[in-house]
């Protein structure tokens, strides 16, 4: 099952990567992430492991995730290792007025599941959907916000006589 | 799911050990019916599988997830808090109260809770009793990591760095009467304290609510069967009767019910770490009076949370 949204964050795309691919950020704007801690030495970029968990109806879903692509500043992706298939990736693009084109698409599932497993992932859909969109929304207030305190940093500089 | 009567002797049960002391030999020549019931549990017992550590299967575990997912968030609105205190690896003790009948709706729900959190890698067995794996219906149960319950594989499930699930209670405390609820009731049994202090392994305590209400348990029929005589021959200490889909009268569970959507939440509390907590040589009845105090007092909290039977 694949499930994605999009929106357009009022901010350029280095800002918005800085926020989204620091995974210090990641439980503040992923919406339904309960855990996610880096496991290994690599603490962020290409080959950087995290064990993630979703809450997802009645369990916390989710394993050890790699990072198999690291674009910077404009996209990057995971693939599951253990726990649930699953596949996320981030993009970002340049939009006009200084703005980013912000993507999160999210596949997942269980190989060899069968009926109960296409029963469950269209069951869940709409909550593992609204995560996704909510994720994003969090992520533009977290980012618009940001650039809002800079800019009043800056305002209350004080200037050169 | 059962208890294991962990101190004492180990009994025959289709696997590890010598076989069970049987009562003491009658003077004289046994009578006709007495020898026709002596080789129907005999057949029984035989038939009774090994349930070892080995048959447990995780990508048989990973491919059953989303009917259990199905199961524990539509049916049970499962809710499970507090797997964080479960220490990341290592052996660990997860002690239960134990509530549903032979459906054990919150097994079910923990059971996929703690595969979903710590992953299929992780080995998690959880020990039942005889008639649970003797029931050709549940075979499958085995491969989700259930063995026989016996003081050979608790051990053995602990050192091999295992977190492994017990009921003290066992079938003594899963078929008590439904009004007895928010009653933990592990019917004195010690024995698990004894192997977590063997084995080096903290304990978890694990408290459920809502099993006691997926039927109208009206008496677990410890007495009855006693009376029958089926705690000798069968190893079955309990002859529940209640009132269950889609029998009606249901006496002894042994085709399992249908169970109602009764809203299962389980809470996982902090571990324990007997030494560290009680000192070098911790008093087992010390420990076993905070243990139970400590689920108690989860139970009751869990309990005023209820406003309505089955919906929770």
């Amino acid at each position: 099952m694949r499930t994605g949204a999009e929106t357009r964050i009022a901010a350029p795309v280095e800002a918005v990567w800085a926020l989204a691919a620091d995974p210090a950020n990641a439980l503040g704007f992923m919406s339904g992430v309960t855990r996610w801690e880096a496991v290994g030495e690599i603490p962020a970029g290409l080959g950087a492991r995290y064990r993630m968990l979703f809450r997802i109806g009645s369990a916390e879903i989710g394993g050890l995730i790699e990072i198999v692509e690291w674009d910077e500043p404009s996209e990057f992706a995971w693939t599951s290792v253990t726990g649930i298939d699953q596949r996320g990736r981030f993009r970002l693009r340049s939009a006009p007025g200084g703005a980013t084109q912000a993507e999160f698409r999210l596949a997942y599932g269980i190989a060899g599941a069968g009926l109960s497993g296409w029963i469950a992932e269209r069951i869940a859909a709409p909550t593992v959907s609204a995560h996704v969109r909510r994720s994003l929304q969090q992520l533009r207030r977290l980012t618009e916000n940001e650039q809002a305190r800079e800019r009043a940093v800056a305002h209350r500089a004080p200037r050169p006589a | 799911m059962a208890q294991t009567d962990l101190a004492g002797s180990p009994r025959r049960n289709g696997h590890d050990g010598p076989a069970a002391p049987g009562p003491p030999p009658a003077l004289g020549r046994p009578s006709i019916v007495s020898r026709i019931l002596r080789q129907v549990a005999d057949q029984v017992q035989a038939r009774v599988p090994r349930a070892g550590l080995e048959e447990r299967d995780p990508d048989f575990i990973r491919e059953r997830l989303p009917m259990l997912w199905l199961l524990s968030s539509l049916w049970f609105r499962g809710e499970v808090r507090g797997l964080g205190n479960v220490p990341d690896d290592g052996p660990v003790l997860l002690v239960g109260n134990h509530s549903g009948g032979n459906m054990t709706p919150d097994t079910l729900v923990f059971t996929l809770a703690f595969n979903t959190y710590f992953g299929v890698e992780r080995s998690f067995y959880q020990l039942a009793h005889n008639p649970m794996l003797s029931m050709p219906a549940l075979a499958w149960l085995r491969r989700f990591g259930t063995v026989a319950a016996s003081p050979a594989n608790a051990r053995r499930a602990l050192r091999s760095g295992a977190a492994l699930l017990i009921y003290p209670g066992g079938e003594h405390e899963v078929h008590r009467p439904s009004w007895q609820s928010d009653r933990v009731d592990f019917g004195g049994r010690k024995g698990f304290i004894r192997l977590a202090l063997q084995e080096h392994a903290p304990i978890v305590p694990v408290v459920s609510i809502g099993g006691q209400e997926t039927a109208l348990f009206l008496t677990s029929g410890e007495r009855l069967a006693r009376r029958l005589a089926l705690d000798r021959m069968f190893r079955l200490t309990a002859l529940p009767i209640s009132l269950a889909l889609p029998w009606g009268l249901n006496v002894g569970d042994m085709l399992g019910h249908l169970p109602l959507p009764a809203k299962i939440t389980v809470e996982t509390l902090p571990a324990i770490d007997l030494r560290a907590e009680f000192g070098e040589h911790p008093d087992v009845d010390e420990v076993y009076d905070h243990l139970l105090c400590a689920m108690q007092e989860t139970l009751d909290a869990l309990a005023a949370e209820r406003r309505l039977p089955l919906l929770g």
